[in-house]
Order: C-alpha cells, then structure tokens, then sequence
C-alpha cells in the first residue's frame, strides 16, 4: 500500500529549532538533533530542515549541521537555506542529505533549477512555493523566508518549475503558518491538479484530520507541518512528537 | 589490506548516507572507485541516484565495466544494487536508450500510471514490499515491511524466478531481483529505518 508522506518541517535560526506564526513571531523550540533522534525513534517518515535566515543573510545553510542531521537520521531529509548555485546543492548533498530546497533562487532564476535537476536528477531538487494574497493582485509567490513578493502566481511559477525539471513542490500558506487552523486545501488542489509532480502540503495543520483533508480533498502527496510536531495541547507547550502511524492510515 | 566491502563511487549520488549506515554497524567499508579495492574486497555495494545513461558513461569511462563483470560473474563476489545501481544490473533502460550491465534478464521502462493525481511519477514515498522467495536477504524482514522509494522507471523482468520482491503502486512492480550472487533492490535501505539497517544487515552477513 502507498501512502503519503508525513513530514516534519524545521525551522532553523542561529541553528536553533524555532517556530513561527506567519513567518514571524519565532518562538525557540529546541535543539534541532535531539529532534532528529526523536524523529528516528518514532519513524518519521522524512524530515526537511529550512534555515530561514540564510538567504538574507547571503549565506548557505551550515554544511556542519547537515552532517550532524545526516549522522544521525534514519530516514531521508531535504535541507534548504540560501542555496544558489550547482556548489552550493553539491556541498549540501555530499553533506549527506538527500534532497534541497530552493525557494528565492528558483523564483530570481529559474533557469538554475533546470541546471540543478540536470546535474542532480530531477528527484534531489524541491522547490518551496510560498504563497501569500496581495491587495488587488490575488494570490503571489513570495521569497527571502516571505518578506518579498514575486511576479509569479503560484500555479503558474509551479507549472514552470515543473517543466524546468523540479522533482517535487512544497507549496507552503504564509498566511496559515502557525494558524493550525488547516491547509489552504483549495490552492493545493488547484496546484495538484496542473501538475505531474509530487506536492506537499505545508501551513496551517493543527491535527490529522487537516492532513487528511488535504490528502482526499487537495490530493496532495506528501502532508507536511510544522506546529503540529513540536507543539502539543491547547496551551501549546513544547513537545516534538510525531504521532502513531495508526492515526495516519488513509490510503 | 583489503576492506571487507566497498561502496563503487562513479560520480553519481549520495555515497556517504550507505557508508554512514555501514560505519554506524562497524564494518569495515570503504568507498572507491578504483579497481583493485573492488577486485580484492569480499562484498560490494552498487548504489546511486540519477540518469541511467550518464551512469553507464561514468562507469565507462572509469573503466568500471570488465571489473564490475570480473567481480560479480567470475568471482562471484555478493553484490548489491541500491536504486539506480539495481538499474544498471539490467539488460537496458529506456532512461537514455541505453545498454546496462546485463546481468539480469530485464530492463527498465518509464513509469506510467493512469490516477496520476494519486499516483505521481516519480513514486516518491514509503510503500511495501512483498516478499516472491525465500532469501537471506530477507533474513528478519517481515512481508509487507515498508521501504522508502525514489524513482521514475520501473523494472521489467523476464525470469519471474528472478523477482525478489513486489510492490503495488497503482500496479504491481518488481522491486527487487536476486540471481545466484546477485541482489539488486529499487528502494533505499539506508534510508529505511530498522526494516532497511535489518536488510543491509544481512547482505554483510551472507
């Protein structure tokens, strides 16, 4: 039986794990290893690791971290941050992960994704869509961890990523990040449906059934959150916890 | 002195994640793509991620060929594929048009699947294995374990006696082959969790 992907998403800042609401209000979390081992021990089914200040910082996410993470997780991981060049996916592959995650670069220039998913495989480049509404313009794709708005609407910066090689799009709400009130299901599907690609889901999961939603309804393939993996209960006190398989059994 | 197993290292993929796991079990691994390591190491590994062509051209052009055949038909030696190193175990992958090692009678066709809003390509993602056979590759392992998978050409096999493994992703695949010394898995045990490190297990302890 296939199923989808259930996926914790990292923030990291200064290499510690934080948490935001909207991309802003980053609350500490903890460290981003002993996350790892906790993902390990419960069989997470693939993490993804995002340094949200590399790309302002004109800096690439620390290639030290990404051993680390790889020395320790038992399961596949993508790692983006300020990647920007065919050295710079080398650097964080030979560093042992599987995957990146472009964002700014891939919307700046889209052509680097044709030249990464040529010399990689298609299957090692992920491209992160954030999506946020702009007055008048409707729905844009954004960068710099969502502090600049793009020409792009994300359906079609998607169609274009696909057809410039991405192996797989994370298309991410800024305006439900944190909410844990649900996925933006309506722009998932509406990217899902033109595209051949995989796509995750990311922003606004407060419990499974949000992930389930998003899977029948948006037919996304991999469900992702943040929120929903270090917090826990109403107050939302810090936990990484990664629920039983059992509360994810849809097929 | 020779290492026990050796990682081929032709230039395509993450390595290090197979040797991590081999160095976590304490085996004495070493990644090269020279051939005297691979000639005098007891085990080799095969792994790799990418376009089948440019790998059957790096292999090439590192003069890998008559060693791998040396190593896995004249000395027997276990080995085993991971991914597109299983690929190029086969006779031919429609991934470039292109001629593989030959050592299995099957080849490699594009993925197609009609529920493409379900079914993806590549299929990406955890799924189950069926085991077609008794193994010692399968030591430990139980029916239905899941197993992580990236790929977008599936294989097709012409001895069904060869299939050592089947998966369901929208139909049924070979997704992984065994022949005398010859394993070859389409999924990433390094990165499988305990089902995965049980499998690699094994094939150190054949």
């Amino acid at each position: 039986m296939f199923r989808p992907r259930i996926i914790p998403v990292l923030l990291l800042k200064n290499l510690s794990l934080v948490k935001s609401v909207q991309f802003k209000q980053h609350k500490y979390i903890g460290d981003p290893i002993n996350a790892v081992r906790i993902f390990n021990d419960s069989k997470a089914d693939e993490l993804v690791f995002l340094d949200i200040e590399a790309s302002k910082n004109n800096a690439l996410i620390s290639l030290d971290f990404v051993r680390n993470v790889g020395e320790e997780a038992n399961m596949p991981f993508a790692v983006g941050g300020g990647i920007k060049s065919v050295e710079d996916i080398r650097a964080v592959i030979g560093a042992g992960a599987e995957k990146v995650v472009i964002n700014t670069h891939a919307a700046r220039n889209p052509d680097f994704i044709r030249e990464a998913s040529e010399t990689f495989g298609s299957s090692t480049i992920v491209v992160c869509i954030d999506v946020k509404s702009q007055l008048f313009k409707g729905q844009r794709t954004w960068i710099m961890s969502g502090s600049k708005a793009t020409k792009f609407n994300p359906v079609e910066f998607a169609q274009m990523m696909e057809q410039q090689g991405a192996g797989e799009l994370i298309i991410q709400s800024i305006e439900r990040d944190g909410t844990m009130r649900g996925y933006d299901v309506e722009m998932v599907k509406s990217i899902c449906s033109e595209v051949s690609v995989p796509v995750v889901a990311l922003g606004g999961a407060g419990k499974t059934g949000d992930m389930e939603e998003v899977y029948r309804s948006g037919h996304a393939n991999g469900l992702a959150a943040g929120s929903l993996f270090v917090y826990q209960g109403k107050n939302r006190g810090v936990l990484v916890n990664y629920p039983n398989k059992s509360e994810f059994a849809f097929e | 002195m020779a290492s026990e197993i050796v990682i081929v290292d032709y230039g395509m993929g993450n390595l290090n994640s197979v040797l991590r796991v081999m160095n976590r079990m304490k085996v004495d691994c070493i990644v090269s793509s020279k051939a005297e390591d691979i000639l005098n190491s007891e085990k080799v590994i095969l792994p790799g991620v990418g376009h089948f062509q440019k790998a059957m051209h790096n292999l090439k052009e590192l003069d890998l060929i008559e060693v791998l055949n040396e190593a896995a038909l004249n000395q027997r030696k276990p080995v085993l594929g991971i991914c597109l190193g299983m690929q190029l175990m086969t006779s031919h992958s429609e991934e470039g048009n292109c001629d593989g090692l030959g050592w299995f009678d099957a080849k490699l066709t594009k993925f197609v699947t009609s529920n493409q809003l379900k079914y993806k390509i590549p299929h990406m993602g955890w799924n189950q294995i069926s085991i077609q056979k008794p193994s010692p590759l399968m030591k430990n392992i139980a029916d239905k374990s899941e197993f992580y998978f990236v790929h977008s050409y599936r294989l097709r096999v012409a001895d069904a006696g060869d299939i050592l493994n089947e998966t369901d992703y929208e139909e049924i695949f070979p997704s992984a082959i065994e022949k005398n010394n010859l394993f070859g898995v389409q999924y990433h045990p390094e990165k499988s969790h305990d089902a995965g490190a049980q499998l690699l297990r094994n094939f150190i302890n054949l």
